[in-house]
């Protein structure tokens, strides 16, 4: 259409993580370098779990914190999180026009319910009845509601009162980058004036382990941050509630409120990954940002997960942006596929409204250390697996 | 080019090839043979053992084997040759470079019992099985296909692989209401102008024994198991619950003036799309209505059309006391005195819910019904619902004048979509 883009502002961030609840709690636990994992649950695997949360305070009933598994918990809470430093918490005329998109995997299974099936199905005189009966019997009703990928948008529907609309992106780290694209394509074109967009992620699950473990994706045995896990690469499962409210600059302004940072730009590609692909695409997609290693005050938040070779290549990008600050998040919050992009665009926007970065958490020379001025924020999302995003965000003048 | 636009100065979207899937067979002409002749895909479950079970029919698509039995590898074959079907009827791009993006409706992936016997199996524990033992299966590095099967991306990035789709494959889920989500999203792309045309499938190959039983869990689903043909009653008194069912459908999506421009046959028209979630209930619609009336408002106005406008509505119709009863409740309410004269049919009699796919396979269905002029049945209508006086189009299919459709999808989490189909571009 011919109308020139409408510029988003971001008006509000939520996140929640195994460092704490909210912009000051990650804020202060990023400057202390504070390492939460816990490696004795799963070992030799590790997991980030999720910090104690006062559920009541963005959760209210206890009816629907009991409807839901870990997962949506963490994504509801930090729903309201966001939506309350937005300003438009218990706003219901702004929250019934306002956009949801949700990136979403699913929820946990009830581990127990699983392991007697496994012991006893293949004894039992006739297996596939006896998986039938258990099933029929164990299960609980509700369990389906709080795995379906869609309900972590049903819940916040519920709890906070969005219905605009509701969209749930599944795919791993490339639903988290489009889930944020999207919502700002359609607040350019003048399709959304006001959207929240994020979603969550609970390491503590065996299952998981499964699942990416059965790719060989998972680190073991001894942690290290992400740049430092090249002879034995893999990924922590991390513990994360991430939403942004997006806004049309022209509505943020008719109703009062500030821009904590500017959404400028967010990109996707995705490819078979033939060798250096991932490198390629990073820099292409550099070019498509109109972000410069020339100009002072850039750097970039990465999504690096520490699984290969994904990692490597991203390094490989880093390589030839001399003097750009970057900063992997995974080391300290571990992994959390869906809600990653939108976390590191949420802890972007905090440095930026700070007006400076957070020290690094590396000795293999990717992280400098860095003091000066921040004017923009890179953020990139490289998937474990398949897909490459990236993000620029920035200060407003 | 003004006529390329529609009043509110948006490109307009047409459709310029379709493929579809269910349990009456593959292919467009195959399906709306027997769905106009009130043919009912509903059989006894082969797949697996009923024994247990208080559910034991399905709208199983069978006739795709799949072995060993993976629902998300049932998807993605009926997914591939859906968009094959919709591709080269479009006659758009060149094969394996489709020149769009793909936006795929598809259900939730996850690990099925099968990978988890076959990980407990490689993990010689003898006594006792535990996920730590499925781990250390992993743990040997021989089952990577596990993981990228069951990664929630896959099929989508293998769509894309095969079609050669442009951008991000982006898979969506709002659980019953997806297929409708994700021609939503194509829609909302190619009027920002960010493409010329996209991709837009839906598949669900869900028929296992857990998804069945997590459905029957919530008692969503019908237990008039003899005959199985017989189970699936929309808006009928004596309706007990929806039947499962698997199914896919692609639709390739075209500015009308790209669509103009290269010659290609407009089978119809994209014309409106509306949603409002619904915050009352994980399972159930808000009491008044409001959310699905808002929802079918919404569609009607994005379409530049009044209610009087629409000539037939392709239902949400799951056959469950509560979807039918709602959808009446906001027909009503949004068609007022007319409503009770305007046809409505549920294809669900005969196909059953397809999930995921089904706002895809259903607007298929719609615009084969503008395409034919021809409105088919609601089945197996023995026992009207005095609470529910519609024209169901009961039991036998009859010829209509069409000119705009309406198609209702609603699922689990408050999601509500309702899409407005054209004959005519104009």
């Amino acid at each position: 259409m011919a109308d020139a883009p409408r510029e988003a502002w971001i008006t509000g961030i939520g996140i929640v993580s195994c460092l704490g609840e909210g912009a000051d709690a990650h804020w202060q636990a990023l400057s202390d370098r504070r390492l939460v994992v816990d490696a004795e649950t799963y070992a030799p695997y590790f997991m980030h779990p999720i910090a104690p949360l006062d559920l009541d305070k963005q959760i209210p009933k206890k009816g629907d914190q009991r409807q839901m598994e870990a997962w949506q918990r963490i994504g509801t809470y930090a729903a309201g999180l966001a939506l309350a430093d937005a300003g438009v918490k218990g706003n219901t005329e702004l929250l019934s026009r306002m956009d949801m998109i949700v990136a979403a995997a699913g929820g946990e299974r009830d581990v127990s319910v699983d392991a007697n099936i496994l012991t006893n199905k293949a004894k039992a005189a006739k297996p596939d009845a006896y998986l039938n009966e258990r099933l029929m019997s164990d299960l609980r009703p509700t369990l389906f509601l709080a795995q379906l990928s869609n309900l972590l948008a049903g819940n916040i529907s519920i709890v906070h009162g969005v219905t605009g609309s509701s969209r749930t992106f599944m795919g791993e780290e490339l639903a988290g980058v489009d889930a944020v694209r999207i919502a700002l394509a359609r607040i350019a074109a003048g399709q959304s004036e006001l959207a929240l967009v994020g979603g969550s992620h609970n390491g503590e699950r065996e299952d998981l382990l499964v699942l990416y473990g059965s790719g060989g994706h998972m680190l073991r045995d001894a942690y290290r941050p992400v740049w430092e896990r090249t002879a034995a690469p893999g990924m922590v499962l991390g513990s994360l509630g991430a939403f942004l409210v997006l806004e049309g600059s022209g509505h943020a302004q008719a109703r009062g409120a500030k821009p904590l940072a500017r959404l400028s730009r967010v990109l996707s590609e995705r490819s078979r990954r033939p060798a250096g692909a991932v490198t390629a695409a990073l820099a292409r997609m550099w070019q498509g940002t109109g972000a410069s290693s020339a100009a002072a005050g850039t750097a970039v938040i990465s999504g690096a997960t520490g699984s290969e070779p994904a990692t490597r290549e991203e390094r490989a990008w880093l390589a030839a942006l001399p003097g750009v600050p970057v900063r992997a998040t995974g080391s300290l919050l571990g992994h959390g596929f869906e809600p990653q992009f939108a976390m590191n665009i949420a802890l972007g926007t905090l440095a930026l409204g700070r007006e400076k970065l957070f020290p690094g958490l590396d000795s293999s020379g990717v992280e400098q250390a860095y003091e000066g001025p921040l004017e923009q924020v890179v953020v990139t999302g490289v998937g474990h697996w398949r897909g490459e995003g990236m993000a620029l965000v920035e200060k407003v003048k | 080019m003004t006529s390329a636009r529609d009043k509110q100065g948006r490109p307009i979207v047409v459709v310029t090839g379709m493929g579809v899937i269910t349990s009456l067979g593959a292919g467009k002409a195959d399906n709306w043979a027997k769905l106009t002749a009130g043919e009912s895909g509903i059989r006894r479950i082969t797949r697996f053992a009923n024994e247990g079970l208080k559910t034991t029919i399905a709208g199983a698509v069978d006739f795709i084997p799949v072995e060993p039995f993976c629902s998300t590898e049932l998807g993605e074959r009926m997914a591939t040759m859906v968009a094959e079907e919709a591709i080269a009827e479009a006659g758009i791009g060149r094969k394996a470079d489709f020149p769009g993006p793909l936006f795929l409706a598809v259900a939730p992936v996850e690990i099925e019992w099968p990978h988890r016997e076959t990980l407990a199996a490689a993990s010689g524990a003898n006594d006792t099985v535990g996920y730590d033992d499925l781990l250390r299966a992993c743990a040997t590095g021989r089952f990577g296909a596990v993981h990228e099967r069951c990664l929630f991306g896959s099929v989508g990035e293998h769509l894309a692989d095969r079609f050669g789709t442009k951008g991000s494959p982006i898979s969506v889920s709002t659980a019953c209401a997806s297929g409708a989500t994700a021609i939503q999203l194509a829609v909302e792309a190619i009027r920002r102008g960010e493409t010329a045309c996209a991709l837009c499938v839906g598949t669900d190959g869900s028929v296992n024994p857990e998804a069945l039983i997590r459905f029957s869990l919530l008692s969503a689903l019908s237990t008039a198991n003899d005959p199985p043909q017989a189970a699936s009653k929309p808006f009928s008194k004596n309706r007990d619950g929806f039947v499962m069912a698997e199914g896919a459908a692609a639709l390739v999506l075209e500015s009308l003036e790209a669509a103009t421009a290269r010659g290609a046959k407009i089978l119809g028209v994209l014309r409106g799309c509306g949603e409002k979630a619904d915050s009352f209930h994980r399972t159930r619609s808000s009491p008044d209505g409001k959310p699905i009336i808002c929802t079918i408002q919404n569609a009607i106005a994005d379409a530049g059309l009044a209610p009087d406008d629409i000539d037939y509505i392709n239902p949400h119709g799951t056959g469950t006391p509560e979807n039918d009863k709602m959808e009446y409740l906001a027909v009503s309410s949004v068609f007022g005195e007319r409503a009770r004269s305007l046809p409505l049919s549920s294809n669900k009699s005969m196909i059953g819910h397809t999930l995921s796919a089904a706002g895809t396979v259903e607007s298929v269905f719609t615009l084969l019904t503008l395409q034919h002029q021809r409105l088919p049945p609601t089945i197996n209508y023995k026992v009207p619902d005095p609470a529910i006086p519609l024209d169901v189009v009961p039991n036998v299919a009859r010829d209509a004048k069409v000119r705009h459709a309406l198609s209702n999808s609603f699922g689990f989490g408050g999601q509500n979509v309702s899409l407005v189909m054209s004959r005519e571009p104009a």
